[in-house]
């Protein structure tokens, strides 16, 4: 009995862990305290946990990145900590191993993606004028399998300990015989649950940007950010089975001992270096594709002029998805494949730079002959340009294999891929939050603390960041715990610590920002409080959950529907109000998600039988649903008028 | 806030550069010892100047828009124009970044065919063949040719080739000596090769780069290049000194941990060889890879 309970027992424990344990049980009883008290169960199972609705589920995104965010965001400051000075004993080798590697895999899978994925949800649909997402029952259940992935990922540092291989969870490294805790089965299998709800994302956006458009939309008429929702989500779909079939073969190593990538018996482990990067490479532009949507919308409301170079900026998306699959061998230049080998994969990565520049250089002449107001969103579009340069030139270096060897494996790297990241995505992301947020809630968050809270984010991104590139060329090597005086780069790495203390003093603004705003914020803002251009805007706000009374036709529009019904009197709303079909809540998924999130845990543990268990609560769900009949329901047409004509009275029509 | 912001991010991009520039006759790879490292250190800058270039176009443009098209600095009126793009804009936006990516192809094949192989200044002679071993958290260095065995340290011979043959008996490790040259792979089922040599006696350090779990920060070694003669001398006196490297001493320094330098006279290769088969190895090879343990 004993020893059942044993194996749950953190193999590493610390006094961190030990707080991090109790706050996190203090903190669920305090919310399931709340949840009751306020008798918010039924509110919760009915409105948010069983909805179809892509814009809540939008929103459930949203909140999953942004505490995420947060949990990443702590690793990230204990790591800066512990290299601030040298020989620094506040982690030791085996925390620091797990840190990293929580912080890898929480910022770019629990952190980036569900942050697109909320804009997936949220836009897509509203920017080519539809009620809802194809499947908007499986867009539910791809938001559970998520959040049980993100789950189960994220208990491992409190029952049975953290995975240590890093992110990239390279073999033999990642193999019970050399990561011996349970941490990369937890790896292994909640990133597994969390990539099935990704695939199921990328098919329901092909499927709803291909079959769902308004009347007139032609693919060359959509605007730029569902163009790069759509070319993501390709990329998803063709990516993530790779993902899928690597971890189950590691899954196998690490359970019932095959040898796919394990030392002896013709295991090989650069298979998995392989199959990880066909992956890898692939996912950084599932991230930064959107992100670049994002950036071209704000940049072209903003600049008040339509988006410069609207064919090439497509093609160029087209041209990175077919890429990005034919340049993974850059992220291992140095196994030995010789000089042909690397010589290829080299010119094949510079040529994404090509696209790449195409784009910048786009939003740069997007401003030409513009009206430029520097608004919080544009601001993070503004210093997105020369950051993101910055990240993209050195990726070019990077892509250089011969000096590569010399770059490979040290803070360089490092620097790199956090200047694409941050200016990139995390930047889009924040400006896409805070241009979207009226739209979502009915209020403008605070322009003074907005703009303020990204220069001191700049501000930090930079002291903490061009550090590394210093050091990486003085020799410092990336994931190591600690380094001695005699290296010579303590002074740049306490830089590198201020500066992410003054990163996380711009998160917590933007939390500060939140509350104020909610607080202080008028409520009258009217549905358009940007002046923007794209058909999201031509909803009332908050939105009804049908979206559009009257199906938007785009015939006589541009990219810019909502634009050129402002300024040239397009009509888009032609016709009457009808019944509106919609598709039933349902719980179902939900509990399916739970067996997923059961059947995960019982596996990390080798517990079997409740394995079983769990795939027969999953086919029995299957079965069931494979058996139902639900054809959804009607909005009756005088509801709708009824809505409609509030939103008149109320002031908040399009 | 429109000045403040033009200062800031060029003061950004200045510090970067200031940095850079300031540091630059010290910074390891920046400092190179030998042929590759040189060529390696030869492309960085050019990279290094080349890039800045562009990130200086980039924020040039930028801040003159900017200051151009402020909304503050029109009259309300304005209503800035529908422009899709135009052809010759367009070309010269691709066709720069084109012949950027063709030159730089150009200068990285060449590059590559250089550090993967031997370094031309040496070609006359044969390379001296290093085996370098790693195993939690340590290197084994075995020296065939002169039938000894180091942990942890390393002599070579200034003036002349090194062809270092890597392979690891745990994780992948990342064999490198930033002075030297850049790093390559040691992995538990192949060998891999890492042509590096030091023009001139002096002395380097050495790591691990690629994470190989705890014990990866103190995964490191020093080296050491001597002249032809001194080199000849450290062998006769290894010979004369070490004890011999026998097979459970051998088992014994695998055992993970660290470990300081020590010298051995044999090397392991003799009774645990590398695994310089590759994967599609006959089954004979197996066979005796079985039998040897
Ligand atoms: C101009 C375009 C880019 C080029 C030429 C480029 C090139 C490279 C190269 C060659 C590496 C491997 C370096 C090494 O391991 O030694 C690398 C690593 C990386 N890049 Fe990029 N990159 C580009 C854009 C991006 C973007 C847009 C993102 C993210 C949104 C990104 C994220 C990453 C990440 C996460 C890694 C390293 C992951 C790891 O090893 O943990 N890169 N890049
Ligand atoms: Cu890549």
């Amino acid at each position: 009995m004993s020893e059942f309970f044993a194996q749950f027992a953190v193999p590493h424990p610390s006094t961190l862990i030990y707080i991090a344990m109790a706050s996190i049980v203090l903190g669920s009883i305090a919310l399931v305290a709340i949840v009751t008290y306020f008798k918010l169960w039924g509110y919760l199972w009915r409105e948010w946990i069983t909805t179809v609705d892509h814009k809540k589920i939008g929103i459930m995104y949203l909140i999953t990145a942004l505490v995420m965010l947060f949990r990443g965001g702590v690793d990230a400051v204990m790591m800066r900590l512990q290299l601030a000075v040298p020989d620094n004993g506040f982690l030791d080798a085996q925390h620091y191993n797990e840190v990293f590697t929580t912080h890898g895999v929480v910022m770019i899978l629990f952190m980036a993606m569900p942050f697109i994925t909320f804009f997936f949800n949220f836009l897509v649909p509203l920017q080519i004028g539809a009620r809802d997402v194809a499947f908007p029952r499986l867009n539910n259940l791809a938001f559970w399998l998520f959040f049980m992935g993100m789950g189960l990922f994220n208990i491992s540092f409190i029952v049975g300990g953290s995975p240590d291989a890093g992110w990239t969870s390279y073999f033999p490294l990642a193999d019970n015989e050399f990561s011996t805790s349970v941490g990369t089965n937890y790896y292994m299998l909640a990133l597994q649950i969390a990539g099935l709800g990704t695939l199921m994302t990328g098919i329901n956006f092909i499927t709803t940007i291909m079959k769902m458009r308004a009347p007139g939309m032609t693919l060359f008429k959509m605007p730029m950010f569902t163009w790069s929702a759509l070319i993501a989500n390709l990329i998803i779909v063709f990516a993530f089975p790779v993902l899928t079939v690597a971890l189950a073969m590691g899954t196998m190593d690490r359970l019932w001992d095959t040898k796919f990538f394990a030392i002896g018996d013709g295991g090989m482990d650069m298979l998995w270096a392989n199959l990880f990067w066909v992956w890898g490479h692939p996912e950084v532009y599932i991230l930064i594709l959107p992100a670049f949507g994002i950036f071209s919308e704000v940049i072209s409301t903003f600049a008040r002029r339509n988006l410069y170079g609207y064919t090439s900026m497509v093609w160029s998306m087209i041209l990175i998805s077919v890429f990005s699959f034919a340049v993974w061998t850059h992220h291992f230049f140095t196994m030995g494949q010789g000089a042909f080998t690397n010589s290829i994969f080299s010119i094949t990565t510079m040529a994404i730079a090509i696209p790449t520049g195409v784009k910048i250089f786009n939003w740069l002449f997007t401003l030409y002959k513009g009206k430029i107001v520097v608004t919080t969103p544009m601001l993070y579009a503004l210093h997105f340009i020369p950051l993101f340069t910055l990240g993209g030139v050195t990726g070019v270096m990077l892509a250089m294999s011969a000096a590569d060897y010399q770059y490979h494996n040290t803070m360089f790297l490092v620097a790199h891929f956090h200047n694409v990241i941050i200016p990139g995505v995390v930047y889009a992301m924040l400006a896409g939050l805070t241009f979207y947020w009226p739209k979502m809630f009915g209020f403008m968050l605070n322009e003074r603390l907005g703009k303020a809270t990204v220069w001191v984010m700049s501000i930090g991104f930079v002291l903490s960041f061009i550090p590394m590139y210093i050091t990486g060329l003085d020799g410092q090597a990336r994931r190591m715990y600690t380094y001695s005086d005699a290296a010579g780069f303590s002074t740049l790495n306490m830089v590198s610590f201020v500066g992410a203390g003054i990163m996380s003093v711009s998160f917590l603004m933007l939390v500060w920002n939140i509350w104020y705003s909610f607080k202080n914020s008028p409520r009258d803002i009217g549905s358009d409080p940007w002046d923007a251009r794209g058909l999201e805007w031509a909803t009332h706000t908050p939105i009804p959950h049908y979206n559009f009374a009257i199906t938007p036709d785009v015939t006589d529009a541009t990219s810019e529907a909502f634009w050129d019904s402002k300024k040239n009197g397009v009509k888009l709303f032609k016709g009457e109000i009808k019944d509106i079909h919609m598709p039933n809540n349902s719980g179902q998924t939900f509990i399916l998600s739970v067996f997923f999130f059961i059947g995960g845990f019982a596996l990390v543990f080798s517990m079997f039988t409740l394995a079983i268990i769990s795939l027969i609560g999953i086919l029995a769900c299957m079965g069931y649903r494979s058996l139902e009949d639900d054809h959804g329901y009607h909005i009756h047409k005088e509801e709708v008028e009824l809505i409609e004509k509030k939103y008149e009275k109320e002031g908040g029509a399009k | 806030m429109k000045v403040n912001m033009k200062g800031t991010l060029l003061s950004f991009m200045g510090l970067g550069a200031i940095l850079l520039a300031g540091c630059n006759d010290k910074l390891a790879v920046l400092d190179p010892k030998g042929p590759q490292a040189q060529r390696q250190a030869d492309d960085t800058m050019l990279l290094i100047y080349l890039m800045s270039g562009i990130v200086l176009t980039v924020l040039a443009i930028l801040v003159f828009m900017l200051v151009k098209y402020r909304a503050s600095k029109q009259s309300p009126d304005y209503e800035p124009p529908h422009i899709h793009g135009h052809w010759l804009v367009e070309t010269i936006m691709i066709g720069i970044p084109v012949i950027i990516v063709i030159f730089l192809s150009f200068v990285s094949v060449k590059s590559n065919y250089i550090v993967e192989n031997v370094p031309q200044e040496y070609e006359d002679q044969e390379p001296l063949v290093i085996y370098a071993s790693s195993s939690n958290w340590k290197w084994h260095f075995s020296y065939p040719e002169q039938g000894i065995e180091t942990v942890n340290y390393l002599y070579i011979p200034a003036g002349r080739a090194i062809e270092f043959k890597l392979y690891s008996y745990g994780p992948i490790t990342s064999f490198w000596i930033p002075q030297l040259g850049g790093q390559k792979y040691a992995m538990a089922d192949m060998v891999t090769t890492l042509h590096l040599a030091a023009d001139n006696p002096g002395e380097f350090w050495g790591r691990n780069a690629n994470f190989s779990g705890r014990g990866t920060a103190e995964n490191i070694f020093d080296v050491t290049a001597l002249t032809q003669t001194e080199f000849d001398e450290w062998v006769t006196e290894v010979h004369e000194t070490a004890a011999p490297l026998t097979e459970e001493k051998f088992d014994e320094l695998l055992e993970p941990g660290h470990l300081g330098k020590q010298t051995y006279t044999g090397t392991h290769l003799e009774f645990s060889p590398a695994p310089e088969h590759n994967h599609e190895s006959s089954d004979e090879e197996d066979e005796e890879d079985h039998s040897s343990h």
